[in-house]
């Protein structure tokens, strides 16, 4: 079977470079930059580091090179997804495509360009050292199931699930895949951007006990926007927290947003606070906090 | 009646050199080489007024000749020690507070006896050296009796400020501007601290529903509920206040984004501190104005 990661970045670059394990999986990769396409072709997509490993695969910054794939796994930034997905949409007119992105709205945007759409979401993280290499920093779950707007077969989910299992990364078709995703925007949309605004890292946010309260409550909004939605999220974020504010595990992190702002990147913050906004405001529920914080994140953005 | 000023910034520097105009001056600063450099070449203003004034300075009240009228205008994190330093002395003086915010005339009065006028004023400038302040914007300072001071030294002191050149007003109850202000302040200072943004267009901005005015207007909205609670008729609508600042050509820096750039403590306690104090105080929910505070709080906290 063919795939192809569009956008391989960190998260993308996990998948591509264990997929090409597989001898019955054939691997693209779609990406902007061209040293690192150049450096994938070459040498190879390197991991090191919760895993060694080194994929041979195609890289190709022009779409018009890809094949027609079964499958894509999107994994560029939220606000790339359009474009990326209106670029290489020919390429799976039969296929699948499953987004493993961060954040509310990815599902909708993909279903624009393709009929076949996966709901996904991932914890395994990474960051880019350089063209064709990559550092796994840590090893996680995925969790794929249909888009229910535009739903891929759950036969065909399942199959991409356990290509991706086989190749290392332990990923689970359900039939309801909005509860981890759920889950996870809402931790990071009370977290990511309290460490943007302050500076602080994860640990000190928490420490902070009236800062504290405010990531609650943010949480809260996030949860009710959710329950409107009968989801039903797969773990508490207060747990999930609370667990990485200790020492061993992420006190010491720096908030992936805050090291965008204090990059001057553009930040997820549409993606992760304004969509539970976007989908507050549809089923009526109020989230006045999580707004407040897409605006001043937005603000700082605007003063760069 | 002979003035002393307490603390030579911006502002208190531009009550120093126009009232040396009119009265005997003396400044009352916290370093050495600053009180030496006024007393050697005067202090001169330029901007809308245009003159050099001669004053005396010093940096131990001991130093100082009795006077009859007292300007603390110190920021808010250096009133206390200004307070402490005139602390059972001048006993014929009359103290006027004009620090952001509510609780200057509080803190003062913990130190003494005097009578207290409270002051917010508009006008604004800016220090390009120790002896050259620019006179910026002209707008008012409105004064109002503190207790029981009488209304009529209320009047002395600002026919004394018209007589300077400056623009002020006497009011029986200075508290409608006061709040006004404190609303205002609460609100552009805490987001502008938070953004990284001057006091430009975009805090009037509600194009988009992530624009800041969104948030700019809510933030209004509920300090007016607090005043309301509190008995407090407002002088001014602070979204008008807001509106109008953002239509002058140049944008404000506000002090609070000055001090977070320079990692210096804010006056976050008087004005963001005192309006969610003041909410507690009344049993009006003020979540926004809540988060706001925690959030400056956290940045202070950031600083190395």
């Amino acid at each position: 079977m063919k795939v192809c990661v569009v956008g391989c970045g960190a998260v993308g670059s996990l998948f591509a470079a264990n997929l090409a394990q597989l001898d019955d999986v054939e691997v693209w990769a779609y990406d902007q930059a061209e040293e690192h396409v150049e450096a994938i072709n070459e040498r190879g997509l390197r991991l090191s580091g919760a895993g060694d490993v080194v994929g041979r695969l195609r890289a190709t910054s022009d779409a018009e090179e890809l094949p027609e794939c079964e499958f894509g796994i999107v994994a560029t930034k939220a606000m790339h997804t359009s474009p990326a997905i209106q670029a290489t949409a020919p390429v799976f007119a039969n296929g699948c495509v499953a987004t493993v992105q961060n954040g509310l709205g990815n599902e909708e945007a993909l279903a624009e360009h393709v009929d076949r759409v996966i709901r996904g979401t991932t914890f395994p993280a990474g960051k880019l050292l350089g063209p064709g290499r990559v550092q796994w920093e840590v090893k996680g779950d995925t969790t794929f199931g249909p888009f229910e707007a535009s739903p891929a077969p759950l036969r065909e989910i399942e199959r991409l699930a356990d290509a991706c299992t086989r190749a290392g990364m332990p990923a689970q078709a359900v039939a309801d895949a909005r509860g981890p995703q759920w889950r996870k925007v809402i931790f990071n949309a009370a977290t990511n951007p309290i460490g943007a605004l302050t500076g602080l890292t994860h640990g000190r946010v928490c420490e902070d006990t009236a800062l504290r309260r405010l990531v609650s409550d943010l949480v809260d909004e996030g949860k009710a926007v959710a329950a409107a939605q009968e989801i039903v999220l797969d773990a508490d974020p207060e747990d999930l927290i609370d667990h990485a504010a200790k020492p061993e595990v992420a006190y010491d992190h720096k908030a992936s947003m805050l090291q965008d702002v204090e990059g001057r990147r553009p930040t997820e913050i549409d993606y992760l606070n304004g969509g539970i906004v976007r989908f507050g405001d549809e089923l009526g529920i109020p989230t006045p906090l999580n707004r407040s914080i897409w605006a001043l994140v937005k603000g700082l953005e605007r003063s760069w | 009646m002979k003035v002393c000023v307490v603390g030579a910034g911006a502002i208190g520097s531009l009550f120093a050199a126009h009232l040396a105009k009119v009265t005997e001056v003396a400044v009352l600063t916290r370093r050495e080489e600053h009180a030496r450099a006024l007393n050697e070449h005067g202090l001169r203003v330029s901007g809308r007024h245009d003159f050099t004034a001669r004053l005396t300075a010093a940096t131990a009240a001991f130093d100082l000749p009795d006077f009859g009228l007292g300007i603390i205008a110190t920021k808010a994190t250096g009133l206390e020690a200004a307070a402490a330093s005139l602390e059972q002395r001048f006993p014929n003086a009359t103290i006027m507070t004009v620090q952001n915010g509510l609780g200057a005339e509080d803190v003062v009065r913990r130190h003494g006896e005097w009578p207290l006028v409270s002051a917010v004023t508009f006008m604004s400038g800016t220090k390009h050296s120790d002896t050259h302040v620019e006179y910026i914007l002209d707008t008012a300072t409105w004064l109002g009796p503190y207790g029981d001071t009488p209304f009529e030294r209320v009047q002395e002191i600002a026919g004394l400020l018209v007589d300077s050149g400056l623009r002020a007003e006497a009011l029986p109850d200075l508290r409608p501007a006061q709040w006004s202000k404190l609303i205002f302040n609460a609100t552009v200072n805490g987001v502008s601290a938070l953004t990284g943004l001057p006091h430009d267009p975009h805090f009037a901005a509600e194009g988009d529903v992530a624009d800041l005015g969104h948030l700019v207007r809510e933030l209004v909205e509920e300090g007016k509920r607090v005043a309301a609670a509190a008995g407090v008729d407002l002088r001014d609508d602070p979204w008008e206040m807001n509106v109008l600042a953002t239509k002058r050509g140049s944008a404000h820096y506000p002090s609070m984004l000055e001090d977070v750039e320079a990692q210096r403590p804010t006056e976050v306690e008087l004005i963001n501190g005192a309006l969610v104090r003041e909410a507690e105080r009344c049993d009006v929910p003020a979540p926004l104005h809540t988060a706001l505070y925690r959030l400056v709080k956290a940045r202070e906290a950031s600083y190395a």
